[in-house]
């Protein structure tokens, strides 16, 4: 009998089921709002300029070898991407208490981060400590975790779906009720799916009762800058929690706001109480990655070091995100005037509300099926959609459908 | 916050690059690093395939290649020939599409999938529960790679022998002959690490029976296909022996040393089974989402570029048989530099095996010696790197091994 014989079939991602039947569809309408990818207004992917820039340079350079990359990555790409979380002027990097691991993107630093956890946060076996993730969140985080070897994943509150907002109150109980030490995976901003930030005024009560009973702050921080197209902004809640004091994770990834998606660009950057903890935190995360992908790849990496530290292009990056982050926004403002515009019912101020990609537009299951079946409109079931999918060709058609499911379909 | 860190109970782990680190700072002008991962050419560094080079740039210039998330399972193209390069065009397997590919970040990278697909299969068929068997001595890493995978029974057989200086294959026979039923059994095809010891095609022969009679599985290592004997097919011919025989395995594929692309961690993991392939592979797809998600492009489009055209193929083999050819004129002249010595060694095992690793059977003193007084930097066991040997420092380091072994007669 084989050893693989009795393998179960595992159920598709319902993500890129989407998009493959999305690719199937030969309706001339269609369009997707499901992937979380950056499109244009003409619909298609787009290299930054920036990008395009580096990438020749990167080939053109006949002193860089192929040689392994250190196992815990470049290390000018480890700096300035820490420095990009938290700050060049940060008190915790001066304080050389700041560290980083290059990672296979934001799910590469999420595996060694919790991998780390699970063998040597608070004590040397973790497996029991609750791991709480946002309802609903990214749906690998759960995952990620699991394999790592948490047996305790939990949602906490989030989502309120009546009032299409922040649960600020079941956070908040949720955080006083879990054990102490307990993990939070934190989306540090343009939460995924639902595109709902804490204010800083609410990050201020959670980071209050996180304090109070030493949770573990793990931030997912996939967006950086193409939330509200500034860098600074995007990443107040991490550096909040850092002046607080607070020891935690930042899972980095450049996919989105460097449009570098299939280089795998990823940064664990690790904040400490000093740089004796650093340097032990480092050191067994080191023997981490040797076990897992040994070295991490560098073209990536090389794109975004040389970006990040050559002043005329870090400029022009910002402007690439910038331009990114306009074009989403101004698609949020046009649909919802729309939607307005027809009178379609409920309100529809969430969506210049809420911010990133993503948007829980509040359709229900069977009102997504019909945009999906009816209109070739591809969307998630819980009615999330990807803004980067609008375009100002397509977006009067999206309005419309929109307002004829909430219309008829109940 | 209090002033104590959550981090407190992590222990300081000295690196495995700490020999690198020493070697990097040591500042004897003879010193010579036997001990890298990497092959290197006559002038002491990597080298640039021109042709990876070449490619690299109309790969930064083309203007058709999209920037998105490539399918979890890597370029449909780059596992295909990476499949075929393995088992050959025509494989039984292929034809009869028992055979899926991952490309995967690097070899380890190849070895860690394999390794979650198979706790996987623990936990999905409780009638099986291991073990798995490496080879002894095995990097450490390879066993920390299964370990971390959440592998518990790992056991070893025996490979390296002291006394001969090679493969003792009688042990070998009688350790897997002697394993459970259905145990995995993890081989090298192109050369051990860190021994560099190879099998014969007649001890394969006999290993690839032992192994249908007592149905063990084996997952084979194949890091640097066409780097020991010169010649693709040749390097391979263990892997598609066992196809050949009906038998099911896995293969981690490394591109780094034959395409020189440390960098760029390109990898494959292929999968070749009798039935139930759809479902290994779906568990694949999401095992690779807890690790990396989906693979990084770069280097596998180089890869891919170069194995789809007939004219850049030719040029690569080439390039992969000449490195072949220098490991092998170095272990020769290494060879008649140490008979020139004198003494009561025997040197074959030196020439014997090919590509880049050699072992020496040195033990611990012997091996301190080379590093702190010649500051010559060799792995445990005396096992070295023959690439970075080269014209300028051939006799010091024949003189230094032929020391150390004097030093204990």
């Amino acid at each position: 009998m084989s050893i693989f014989g009795e393998v179960p079939q595992a159920a598709p991602v319902a993500v890129f089921k989407l998009t493959a039947d999305f690719r199937e569809d030969q309706n001339p309408s269609k369009v997707n709002l499901g992937v979380g990818a950056y499109r244009t207004d003409e619909c298609q992917p787009w290299v930054l300029p920036v990008v395009r820039k580096v990438e020749k340079m990167i080939a053109d350079d006949h002193s860089l070898n192929h040689e392994y990359l250190p196992i815990l990555g470049l290390p000018e790409f480890r700096s300035s991407a820490s420095k990009i979380a938290l700050g060049a002027d940060s008190p915790a990097i001066k304080e050389n208490r700041v560290g980083a691991v290059q990672c296979l993107g934001g799910t590469g630093a999420l595996k060694i981060g919790a991998e780390f956890l699970r063998r040597w946060y608070n004590g040397t076996d973790n497996t029991k400590t609750p791991v709480y993730v946002s309802a609903p969140t990214w749906e690998n985080h759960n995952a990620v975790f699991s394999n790592a070897g948490f047996e305790d994943i939990r949602p906490y509150k989030y989502w309120d779906a009546g009032k299409r907002g922040l649960d600020l109150e079941g956070f908040l109980g949720d955080l006083e009720s879990a054990p102490d030490h307990s993990i939070f995976v934190l989306h540090a901003c343009a939460h995924n799916p639902t595109g709902t930030d804490p204010t800083q005024d609410q990050w201020k009560q959670i980071a209050d009762v996180m304090k109070r009973k030493s949770l573990f702050a793990f931030f997912d921080s996939a967006y950086q800058g193409f939330a509200s197209g500034n860098l600074d902004k995007d990443a107040w809640a991490v550096r909040y929690f850092v002046s607080q004091g607070f020891e935690l994770f930042c899972a980095q990834s450049f996919s989105k706001n460097f449009g570098l998606y299939n280089e795998r660009v990823g940064n664990l950057t690790v904040v400490a109480e000093d740089q004796d903890n650093l340097n032990r935190v480092l050191s067994q995360m080191e023997k981490i990655v040797r076990i897992t992908w040994s070295n991490p790849p560098s073209q990536g990496a090389r794109l975004v070091a040389i970006t990040l530290n050559t002043p005329e292009l870090f400029a022009e990056w910002k402007d690439n995100v910038k331009t990114m982050a306009d074009r989403v926004l101004l698609m949020r403002a046009q649909l919802k005037e729309k939607l307005k515009a027809l009178g379609t019912p409920g309100t529809w101020e969430h969506i210049t509300e809420q911010i990133g990609m993503f948007s829980f537009t509040g359709l229900n299951p069977k009102q997504v099926e019909y945009m999906v079946k009816e209109k070739h409109i591809y969307l998630m079931a819980s009615g999330r959609i990807n803004m980067c999918g609008l375009t100002t060709k397509n977006i009067d058609y999206v309005a419309e459908s929109i307002h004829e499911a909430v219309t008829t379909v109940q | 916050m209090s002033a104590r860190s959550v981090f407190d109970g992590a222990v300081f782990m000295s690196s495995e690059m700490k020999l690198q680190e020493d070697f990097k700072r040591d500042s004897h002008p003879d010193k010579v690093n036997l001990a890298g991962r990497e092959y290197v050419g006559e002038h002491g560094h990597t080298t640039w395939l021109p042709l990876v080079r070449k490619i690299k740039q109309q790969i930064a210039t083309d203007p058709t290649l999209t920037p998105e998330y490539p399918p979890i399972l890597g370029i449909p193209e780059f596992t295909r020939r990476a499949t075929e390069l393995a088992l050959g065009k025509d494989s039984p397997a292929i034809v009869e599409s028992r055979v899926f590919g991952v490309q995967t970040v690097g070899c380890t990278g190849a070895v860690r999938l394999g390794a979650e697909l198979l706790r996987s299969c623990c936990c999905s068929n409780s009638s099986w529960s291991g073990p798995i068997l490496l080879s002894s001595p095995c990097d450490d890493s390879l066993l920390g790679t299964f370990k971390a995978a959440g592998i518990e029974d790992v056991q070893h057989y025996r490979y390296w022998d002291a006394e001969s200086n090679g493969v003792c294959v009688e042990n070998m026979v009688h350790d897997l002959e002697n394993a459970p039923e259905r145990s995995v059994v993890v081989l090298f095809a192109s050369g051990h690490s860190p021994t560099g010891a190879e099998l014969s095609q007649e001890d394969w022969k006999r290993l690839a029976e032992v192994m249908v009679t007592h149905q063990l599985f084996p997952f084979f290592l194949m890091s640097a296909q066409g780097l020991c004997s010169g010649s693709l097919k040749q390097d391979a011919w263990p892997v598609r022996h066992c196809v050949s025989l009906g038998l099911e395995l896995l293969c981690a594929q490394s591109f780094s040393h034959n395409f020189g692309l440390y960098g760029e961690r390109v990898g494959h993991l292929l999968c070749v089974l009798k039935q139930n392939l759809l479902a290994v592979q779906s568990q694949a797809e999401k095992l690779v989402q807890t690790l990396w998600s989906c693979p990084p492009m770069e280097g596998a489009r180089v890869v891919t570029t170069v194995l789809n055209n007939p004219a850049h193929l030719v040029e690569w083999q080439e390039s992969v048989k000449a490195i072949a050819e220098r490991c092998m004129l170095i272990r020769e002249r290494l060879r008649e530099r140490l008979r020139l010595l004198g003494g009561p060694w025997h040197w074959d095992h030196i020439i014997k095996p090919g590509g880049l690793y050699c072992c020496f059977g040195l033990n611990t003193q012997q091996v301190e010696f080379l590093v702190q007084k010649k500051h010559i930097y060799v792995l445990p066991n005396g096992c070295l790197n023959v690439s970075a040997i080269n014209s300028r420092n051939l006799d010091y380091v024949a003189e230094s091994i032929h020391q150390a072994l004097s030093s204990q007669l």
